[in-house]
């Protein structure tokens, strides 16, 4: 009997996501044994004409990452569809956007001159990117980038989201197990549409430090603080994004002194992720008067940045207006 | 002002004249009998206000303002009770301080801060609701169309043809 195939593929991502699959150590060798790899370009060679010669569904697993960044993105993330049975938005960039999403905030044009004309590129020319070029030997084609970068569920219909950047190891292990053990009968899968690898609480529910009354005079930036080792950040002054970001990591960050940047996404039942924080942080700012509340505030040096850093593509807005006046045109 | 395409007060993207849609989120205890009050006193205001009654300004959780701009408002309107004067205490001042923030966040996505309106009105001030309003829809109708092309276009297309129809906003209907 041929074994289950399992595919992974990367769109616009860092690498991150794969990094996290092969650190599951001896575990990947479980993945090796139940299920025939038969597409994932960062581990092995694979053409995409060998996956459009696929039968649609036969892929039975397919560990998607990266958002839709350019039109190869999209079309990829549409094959993947037609071919798997399993398609799983895997990661933050495609459940919703993460650090790439935060390209919504400036235009496309913005992001090219930025790339090719600041300080740290040389570029005498003054070149900039072609999406097709006529050579002597025929017309040459790059991806166009999108004027912003969608979720993978802003193109395509998706069976399961796992959270993280990039989802922990432990609960990779425990998503590869429960897919092994429904295929031989022996689990239940969770409802489509469920997020999977991820606790259903906050980061805050699984953080050790100790908590008292949040009232904040004053918010300040990690490095400027010399931090109690034991109370929780936020009541320190340190915007800790742990109250609205989803279970799962057992809080590693705070544990070891930093603030959640809020990398597993909101929390279950958290329609936008930055509202949500932006309630919880207005609420323990300890003042009744404008003057002193904008005071407070100017301690956050970038809000949106601090809301949104994950979330943007994601969010209900999805990103700034200059974007969204350029995806009109 | 004239209704042309090249002005503010055209909506290009409808093809008519600039209706500005505001979603308005009252308190039960204050404003929403504020504007109550301006509708028995039967006085007049510009009807493009959509009103929301919360118990308490502070139940307005900022995912409503977020999910108005994204649905197609063109400014939304934050009201409570005076500060010191809220039913539930001080919860108007965390709505107060949602709404700096907010505003902060707002201006960061470019959504310009003259767009979203924080109002205190106590239940008898119906006169002072009512003309606030009216300088709040010629404020946003300077503007210009907000026009946010994300999910759920097709709210503001449901709350936009009420304008344009002519059909009876909350206010009329109360007056």
């Amino acid at each position: 009997m041929s074994k289950p195939k399992f595919a992974m593929y990367w769109a616009a991502s860092c690498g991150g996501c794969e990094i996290a699959v092969l650190n599951i150590h001896e575990k990947i060798l479980d993945v090796d044994a139940n299920f025939d790899v038969v597409f994932w370009p960062v581990a092995m060679d694979a053409k995409y004409k060998d996956v459009e010669a696929m039968e649609d569904g036969s892929i039975t697993l397919c560990l998607f990452n990266g958002g839709m960044r350019n039109d190869e993105n999209e079309h990829i993330a549409k094959l993947m569809r037609k071919k798997s049975k399993i398609l799983v938005a895997f990661g933050s960039c495609a459940c919703e956007g993460c650090i790439p999403g935060l390209g919504n905030f400036s235009t496309v044009d913005q992001l090219i001159d930025t790339a090719f004309t600041t300080l740290t590129t040389d570029n005498p020319q003054n070149l900039r990117p072609q999406t097709s070029y006529a050579a002597p030997e025929g017309e040459l084609h790059i991806p166009t980038l999108n004027p912003m970068l969608k979720t993978l569920d802003q193109v395509v219909d998706v069976d399961y989201y796992m959270p993280g950047c990039p989802p922990e190891s432990h609960q990779i292990t425990a998503v590869v197990e429960l897919v092994i053990a429904a295929l031989q009968g022996k689990a239940e899968l969770p409802p489509k549409g469920a997020t999977i690898g991820a606790g259903l609480s906050t980061v805050c529910d699984e953080c050790t430090r100790k908590r008292n009354v949040k009232l904040i005079k004053e918010f300040g930036r990690i490095q400027m603080i010399h931090a109690d080792p034991e109370l929780c950040l936020l009541e320190q002054g340190i915007p800790c994004n742990g109250l609205a970001t989803r279970s799962g990591c057992d809080a590693r960050c705070p544990s070891v002194g930093a603030q959640c940047i809020g990398c597993y996404g909101p929390a279950e039942g958290v329609v936008d992720y930055g509202a949500r924080l932006i309630a919880a942080f207005a609420s323990v700012i300890d003042s009744d008067k404008p003057e002193e509340i904008d005071r407070i505030l100017d301690g956050l040096v970038d809000p949106a940045g601090q809301f949104y850093r994950f979330n943007l593509a994601g969010s209900l807005l999805r990103g700034g207006k200059s974007a969204h006046q350029s995806n009109d045109s | 002002m004239t209704d042309t395409p090249e002005t503010k007060s055209f909506d290009k993207a409808q093809d008519r004249p600039f209706e500005p849609v505001i979603i308005g989120f009252t308190c039960n205890w204050c404003s929403y009998r504020a504007a109550d009050m301006a509708g028995t006193a039967r006085m007049k205001y510009a009807p493009n206000v959509r009103l929301t009654r919360l118990m308490c300004s502070g139940r307005l959780d900022p995912t409503f303002v977020f999910k108005a701009f994204a649905g197609g408002a063109d400014a939304v309107l934050v009201s409570g009770c005076h500060p010191g004067d809220c039913h539930y205490v001080n919860q108007n001042y965390k709505a107060m301080r949602r709404y700096h923030l907010m505003k902060r966040v707002l201006v960061q996505m470019g959504i310009e801060p003259g767009r979203l309106k924080l109002l205190w009105a106590s239940a008898s001030e119906g006169a002072i609701f009512a003309r606030e309003i009216n300088e709040f829809v010629e404020q946003v109708r300077a503007l210009g169309p907000l026009n946010w092309n994300a999910n759920g276009s097709q709210i503001a297309d449901h709350v936009l043809l009420s304008v344009v129809n002519g059909q009876p906003s909350e206010a009329e209907v109360k007056a």
